[in-house]
């Protein structure tokens, strides 16, 4: 018998025993597809212990990379811990060190976690506000260059959890956030890949956390930010990412204003983010493609990029599902 | 006749599915009488479904069964999904082997597998 444990439950497998059927057997509830580790549908998370080989195969380098393996197709020999996806989060502490406004409805947070945490750039935290209602925020930061996490929270009219960070938020003060998750962060050994990146509004933080970690590992191939926003005070950051393409030459930035009526500052292109992208580079085969921000941008572009000859496992998305958008305009 | 390859592996087993399922799906997303069904489903949970379809067509190893089938495609059956949208995926899925160099007799295999689930998908 192996013993495998679900969720913090214990549970003696038979040997030779794939560990979905194992648990299915003795009454756990699993999402579950094809059973031969095509449709990915029994994805699990393994918190502790080693992951076979076989059951990890065909899965995407950033799953791997997060210890997301196969149920159907792994068969253990040890000791495993294993949870649902996105659910192995546990909740740490961190404090508040340091609050500044980027622009007048977007404020960078920093927080010192209390104990370890492990992450990649570009993967995103969940922020729970003291009475429990939880917001997904990207980190901005790098783990190798940053003592921090660095978040941007774009405020909303009627959001809660942004109007508590912008307002009552306070610098010493002590939350909660969930472990790092998702899978949208840069892959090391790619240096000779050009990156196309593609933002809107906070968009930008996970983004710039990607393109920091990719120059500190020594990307050599093209790296060409687009950041898009509506009005000039979206473009958030821009003397900084002007600063980092002048220093580091693989590095462009394009700022992109979509409203027609903003008159434009030095620099700034007119247009949305994702179509000015799509046209200055209109073959996207052997490129590597990363989408952050508002979901219907990110879907469309995903789409668009695919059929621009970007492969399918190339493009990394990260739609900001949770914020409240108001209608989109066309 | 225990010398005959399978279907699966005259067509080249996993790596031709892999070789195949980009195109393929290029090709549906690309195609206006089809593509709504792929609006706001993530797309790379997608690819793994047309993975595991183009896996059955090639009658390599899998485990759906026509209630499958039928379950993943009640929703699409409801925004009205028929059997020119079928034929429209089997006409794709042939261009796609065509395209990928696959001889005309072995095309013809594989479209009359995904023929078979036909009425399952369609809910009949």
């Amino acid at each position: 018998m192996v013993k495998v444990v679900f969720e913090g439950s214990p549970y003696e497998l038979p040997q030779g025993v794939s560990l979905l059927e194992g648990l299915l057997s003795q009454g756990v509830k699993l999402p579950y597809g094809c059973k031969t580790g095509s449709c990915q549908s029994c994805l699990l998370k393994c918190t502790k212990g080693s992951i076979p080989v076989q059951s990890q195969k065909g899965l995407k380098e950033a799953h791997r990379l997060n210890h997301y393996f196969l149920s159907c197709q792994c068969i253990p020999t040890e000791e495993m811990c294993v949870a649902l996806p996105n659910l192995a989060g546990e909740r740490l502490k961190a404090t508040v060190t340091g609050l500044r406004l980027l622009a007048p409805s977007i404020m960078e947070v920093r927080l010192e976690p209390h104990g370890e945490m492990n992450y990649r750039a570009g993967q995103f935290i969940q922020l729970y506000h003291p009475e429990g209602q939880a917001r997904s925020y990207s980190l901005a930061s790098v783990p190798s260059l940053d003592v921090d996490l660095i978040l941007h929270v774009r405020k909303f009219a009627n959001g809660r959890l942004s109007s508590w960070i912008h307002h009552d938020l306070r610098v010493g003060h002590d939350l909660r956030i969930s472990e790092a998750l998702g899978d949208c962060f840069y892959l090391p050994g790619h240096s000779e890949q050009p990156l196309l990146l593609i933002g809107t509004g906070t968009g930008l933080a996970p983004l710039l956390g990607i393109i920091k970690d990719a120059l500190e590992q020594g990307h050599h191939a093209p790296i060409h930010l687009f950041h898009g926003s509506r009005d000039l005070d979206g473009l958030y950051l821009s003397s900084e990412l002007n600063l980092i393409s002048k220093a580091h030459p693989p590095f462009r930035y394009t700022a992109c204003i979509s409203n027609p009526d903003v008159h434009l500052a030095e620099g700034v292109s007119r247009g949305r983010a994702s179509d000015i992208a799509l046209a200055t580079y209109p073959n996207l085969k052997g490129w590597k493609v990363y989408l952050c921000g508002h979901p219907v941008m990110v879907r469309a572009t995903q789409m668009q990029a695919f059929l621009a000859n970007a492969a399918l496992s190339d493009i990394h998305i990260d739609p900001f599902e949770s914020q409240s958008y108001g209608p989109v305009s066309t | 006749m225990s010398q005959e390859q399978s279907l699966y592996e005259q067509l080249g087993g996993e790596a031709a599915v892999n070789a195949a399922v980009d195109l393929f799906y290029k090709k549906m997303i690309a195609d206006a009488r089809v593509n709504r069904f792929f609006f706001g489903v993530d797309m790379g949970q997608q690819a793994a479904k047309q993975k595991a379809f183009l896996t059955m067509a090639f009658d390599g190893p899998h485990h759906y069964t026509g209630l499958d089938m039928r379950k993943g495609h009640a929703h699409l059956v409801e925004q009205g999904l028929n059997d020119q949208h079928v034929d429209i995926v089997i006409e794709h899925l042939g261009a796609t082997l065509k395209e990928l160099g696959v001889a005309d007799e072995l095309i013809a295999q594989v479209a009359s597998i995904a023929e078979g689930a036909r009425g399952d998908v369609l809910g009949r």
